[in-house]
């Protein structure tokens, strides 16, 4: 007679071996993706259409989010520090919490939704319809066509989305001090420049590039590893912006444990 | 040159699909690949070019042992080989100029304008003319199956494969797919594996027949000589008859 405790246990230790296998898969995806980057000629044409289609098409979601995260952050910081902390420090606070952190994770999540959602819908799409074995015969390695070009698109792009972001943010909690809360411009750029450092800024960008290497790479993972129909690419979309979004909060405790 | 493979096997876990196939396919013929459904037919295709590696024995193509290739020759060798999806496998983003170019694309030595004369024959030999501008969601199953087609010559292989080339379609625009594929053999002298389960195209593209059962190569012979075959497996497939092949197992 088995155990009672077998049946739980040799499910963990399943769980155990296909977590060890995916990761297996990821290593040799990452692998497979450096190998691919000399290939100028086949990504180079892509990688600016992706670009667009990641970065430019990704700036309204990320700045609405953005402006209303800057309001917020002013009229909470208002509520609490009303009677204890000098008004100014609104404006320490609001760009601070930004630029260090909401406008990089917010983006961060909002594009782990639109962006590897996307990425792993159209390549897990791609690779239940036989398109990406027609590049294969078509002498196009797929990974240089399809990976390699959306990966370098979310590096370069998510940046300059998260500094959009953080800009508007800023902006958006500046324009609330000035009209809900009594403040002054010079009062609210006092406490902005209290505790600014350079540095900020370049730490939000290295958030933000780490997250667009994540997202892309995540999507791209799961959209090349879909098999099946239409269910599997649903299933891999869904894996992809869960893992996504995990992936973007374990970072941003990385870097706060690296960095700062 | 011509196609060549020896103790192939192909598992997926414990599921064994190809057990051992030895079969060469000669120069400047049409062999068509014929079985039942799931009898690993179109696997047996994919290892020709390897989007799947075999798990034991030797395919040659054009004398190259493909297992034995790097990634660049292995490239280098897909250029001479067209492979037709069953359901074409057109870039859906893309229009059918794009997706037929695709290919011309790949080395940087065709200028746009010698692209575009390719294109236009490719699609002309297939009669797809004037419908460049068209996206793969905007045509019929069978106008896919021609631009796939087209695709897949665009670079003028040697050796062109089929993956269920008529599946899916109408008896007219099977026999019209049925007369691109002896047309492409004619007039670019190609080689064509062509996989099908359809044995009215078997009989009117093939120069030889193999079929495939249980893993195995149960015959390879003339559309003559299969018709004339007396193994019951091989007559309950042709004829369509389970009780002949159900025979043969007891």
């Amino acid at each position: 007679m088995k155990a009672v405790w077998a049946a739980p246990a040799g499910a963990v230790g399943r769980g155990a071996i296909g977590l060890a296998a995916g990761f297996g898969r990821f290593g040799t995806f990452a692998a497979s993706m450096a190998r691919a980057v000399p290939d100028i000629g086949i990504w180079g044409r892509q990688v600016v259409l992706q670009m667009a289609r990641l970065g430019v098409a990704s700036l309204p979601i990320a700045l609405f989010i953005a402006a209303f995260t800057g309001i917020v952050l002013a009229l909470q910081a208002s509520y609490t520090f009303t009677g204890a902390v000098p008004m100014y420090f609104v404006g320490t606070l609001v760009g601070k919490t930004m630029i260090l952190e909401l406008g990089p994770v917010l983006t961060g999540l909002a594009l782990a939704g639109r962006v590897g959602a996307n990425i792993a819908a159209e390549i897990g799409t791609m690779r239940v319809t036989e398109q990406i074995d027609a590049l294969e015969t078509l002498a196009y390695d797929p990974v240089s066509y399809l990976v390699v070009p959306r990966v370098l698109a979310g590096l370069a792009m998510f940046p300059a989305v998260v500094a959009f972001a953080d800009a508007l943010g800023v902006f958006a909690g500046w324009i609330t001090a000035i009209n809900l809360l009594d403040l002054s411009t010079a009062e609210f750029i006092r406490g902005l420049q209290l505790f600014f450092r350079r540095f900020d800024v370049i730490f939000s960008m290295i958030k933000a590039a780490s997250f667009g290497l994540a997202v892309t790479m995540i999507g791209c993972y799961f959209g090349f590893h879909t098999s099946g129909g239409a269910q599997a690419v649903g299933r891999a979309t869904t894996q992809a912006v869960v893992v996504s979004c995990m992936l973007i909060l374990v970072l941003d405790a990385f870097w706060a444990v690296a960095l700062l | 040159m011509s196609i060549e493979l020896a103790g192939v096997h192909k598992a997926f876990g414990s599921k064994v699909v190809l057990d051992g196939i030895d079969l060469e396919i000669r120069d400047g013929e049409t062999m068509a690949v014929i079985g039942g459904s799931g009898s690993g037919k179109s696997v047996l295709l994919k290892t020709i070019v390897r989007l799947l590696d075999a798990d034991a024995g030797h395919i040659h193509v054009d004398g190259q042992d493909v297992a034995d290739l790097t990634r660049e020759e292995l490239y280098a060798l897909r250029r001479h080989v067209g492979y037709v999806f069953q359901f074409a496998a057109l870039f859906d983003s893309m229009t059918v100029f794009d997706n037929v170019a695709m290919g011309l694309r790949r080395t940087r030595d065709t200028s746009e304008s010698a692209i575009a004369q390719r294109v236009a024959e490719s699609l002309r030999r297939v009669e797809m003319e004037g419908y460049d501008d068209r996206l793969p969601a905007e045509i019929s199953g069978g106008q896919r199956k021609r631009v796939g087609l087209a695709r897949a010559i665009a670079t003028r292989p040697k050796y062109l494969l089929y993956d269920e080339p008529t599946s899916g379609l109408d008896p007219v625009t099977t026999t019209v797919i049925d007369e691109l594929i002896l047309k492409m053999a004619r007039e670019l002298e190609v080689t064509s594996v062509v996989v099908t389960h359809d044995m009215a195209s078997a009989y009117r593209v093939a120069n030889r027949v193999a079929m495939l059962h249980q893993g195995r190569i149960r015959f390879v012979g003339t559309p003559a000589e299969i018709r004339a075959c007396e193994d019951p497996v091989v007559r309950g497939f042709i004829e369509g008859r389970p009780d002949l092949a159900q025979e043969a197992a007891a």
